[in-house]
């Protein structure tokens, strides 16, 4: 993180290895990362690396640790007691683990969009504007430009322009979930991660937010958790497939799909079991 | 057969072939006869309370109304002397009534913060098995029965009152508004927790992931989703404080005046009715007036539950986060 890594620049200097050339692309960086439930372990010895400026799908069965792994990126488990991590998770260089590192700053910078649309329980301007006034913009024209700018970010700008002022929650599920996207980047983060976020949608509605997915990755990385073979294949640059816990692979969307090195991968994505 | 029952499960088939049609007939006339019996009940339970109610109100209405014959209405609401024995008496309620609006409000300024806080402890900062605990435990408090409440005032915190404070009497607002904020602190506690449990964990979890700090998220999502609740909660809690009338008859002091201070002795409307009903003669003058009383007391709370329902729908968010 820019803020911890300015204050404390010796942290990522010291304490982090040197991260391989062919990394230098890599935003987020996990090492050896192993996470509990209670005594339960649900991840194991996770090692990989996120592209900047790409959408990295991942694909798994249910209870593989998918939704896990994601939110250990942006510290949204620890909100459940009784967690526990181990290992290293670098963004831009900086362990989002280590000391000193302030959760609330990981997710500003860390966006997430859920699996079930949540917008709050207020007008469509004000769910937009909560990220920006959480920072302290309280000046009515930036608050509409940021606002305007993540609306058509998300594309939702034409059809809410005129009905800012109205409850988000007569909008459709499918608006809804655009309107939490661009909730979400309203903070202006630099990584997007989504969790299922097609899973409540119809198909129509799903279409439109894999087509916004494409034109995010332009400014944001995203990662991408999703139960739907095709949509992993239509949509991310890089698949890594999870099972019971550990990643199996890891590589391009094309060669995972058409060409994947493990057994379990090929099975998992054929269908023959998940 | 080992099993004693399929022998008889075979007769009763065979009995069920042989006379189906009958079975099939009756079986559909009890069923729905049996629901237009169940609907009526509910509907006569239902009209109950509302015929009860409306005969209560009318009764109230028809013996408080008698006193107007004889006194104005504004003499009644606006007039300060409350004499209702003296020859010619007096009926001027308004000591009464700010009497019972000063308890009604000290008691508040003391119980929401108290209740809301409490209630925010419970939802927020407690953890689960001290919630267990807590929180029975506070409504247990609600069922401390309002006479003993009303002699802790009397014999433990009015002679201290009187000590540390050298004033006349511990018999005064101040004590009448501690004890109703105990009563009323249980019920807003409680209304105030649930309202801010229905929060869905989806919007928290939306707002920590923006970035928002756990402050943030209470005052900006949790705080405004369980708002009409606890808007509701608080306006239960001063109507009971309002209509509650034991606490206030053992330790509100009896003086019919207004108040100069929270030290000073007063007589709010439940008192009044409860002190007096038994010494007055049926038919009276008297009686007319305290009847007239209840008929004040009963708008005045009948108001505080439609602010009460108004606050709730205002308030109220629609969707997800609705109570």
């Amino acid at each position: 993180m820019v803020v911890a890594a300015q204050s404390r620049p010796s942290l990522a200097q010291q304490d982090l290895p040197a991260p391989p050339a062919d990394n230098a692309q890599a935003i987020i960086q996990v090492r050896e990362l192993n996470f509990f439930y209670g005594d339960v372990q649900a991840l194991s010895d996770i090692n990989l690396d996120i592209a900047r400026n790409q959408v990295t799908a991942l694909i798994g069965p249910s209870g593989c640790g998918k939704s896990t792994f994601l939110r250990l990126l942006n510290r949204m488990n620890e909100l459940i007691p009784g967690t526990r991590v181990h290992g290293q998770v670098l963004f831009e260089g900086v362990d989002l683990y280590g000391p000193g590192v302030d959760p609330v700053e990981v997710r500003r910078r860390v966006g997430m969009v859920f699996q079930k649309p949540n917008p709050f329980p207020k007008t469509i301007y004000n769910n937009v504007a909560y990220g920006p006034r959480l920072y302290g913009v309280k000046d009515r024209r930036r608050l509409d430009e940021a606002v305007e700018r993540s609306l058509r970010s998300a594309a939702l700008w034409e059809e809410v322009k005129d009905i800012l002022n109205t409850s988000a929650l007569g909008l459709s599920g499918g608006q809804q979930q655009r309107l939490c996207i661009a909730r979400a980047i309203a903070m202006e983060p630099e990584v997007l991660l989504m969790d299922e976020p097609t899973s409540a949608l119809d198909p129509l509605a799903t279409s439109r937010i894999e087509e916004l997915v494409t034109e995010l990755k332009r400014r944001y990385t995203v990662v991408i958790v999703t139960h739907n073979m095709q949509q992993a294949a239509r949509v991310s640059d890089v698949t890594a497939f999870f099972y019971l816990g550990r990643l199996v692979e890891m590589g391009p969307t094309e060669t995972i799909f058409t060409r994947p090195r493990e057994k379990q991968t090929e099975q998992y994505i054929t269908g023959r079991f998940g | 057969m080992l099993n004693p029952f399929s022998g008889q499960a075979l007769a009763h088939k065979g009995l069920g072939r042989l006379t189906s049609a009958g079975i099939m007939n009756r079986r559909k006339r009890t069923s729905t006869e049996r629901e237009v019996i169940i609907r009526r009940f509910f509907v006569a339970a239902g009209l109950f309370s509302l015929v009860v109610m409306t005969l209560i109100v009318l009764f109230l209405f028809a013996e408080g109304i008698g006193l107007f014959r004889t006194v104005s209405v504004s003499d009644f609401l606006l007039g300060t002397a409350w004499y209702p024995t003296y020859d010619p008496p007096d009926f001027g309620v308004l000591p009464l009534i700010v009497g019972s609006a000063a308890v009604t409000l000290l008691s508040s300024l003391i119980a929401v913060p108290l209740g809301v806080g409490t209630a925010l402890y419970l939802a927020e900062v407690a953890g689960d098995r001290t919630r267990e605990i807590l929180k029975p435990a506070v409504e247990l408090l609600a069922s401390l029965p309002s006479v003993v409440l009303g002699f802790v005032g009397m014999v433990v915190l009015a002679p201290l009152m009187q000590q540390w404070w050298d004033i006349p009497t511990g018999l005064n607002v101040f004590n009448a508004s501690l004890m109703l904020a105990l009563m009323a602190i249980p019920t807003i506690a409680s209304i105030s927790e649930d309202a801010l449990h229905a929060v869905p964990r989806e919007l928290n979890e939306a707002s920590l992931a923006l970035g928002a700090t756990r402050w943030e998220t209470l005052t900006r999502v949790q705080l405004p989703g369980a708002l009409s609740g606890i808007g509701t909660g608080v306006i239960l809690g001063m109507s009971r404080a309002m209509g509650e009338t034991m606490v206030v008859l053992m330790v509100a002091g009896g003086a019919a005046q207004i108040p100069g201070s929270i030290f000073d002795s007063v007589r709010p409307l439940p008192a009044s009715i409860a002190a007096e009903m038994g010494e007055t003669p049926f038919g009276s003058e008297h009686y007319h007036a305290l009847f007239a009383i209840g008929m004040v007391l009963f708008l005045m709370t009948l108001a505080f539950n439609l602010v009460a329902a108004w606050f709730s729908r205002r308030f109220q968010q629609k969707g997800a986060a609705t109570l």
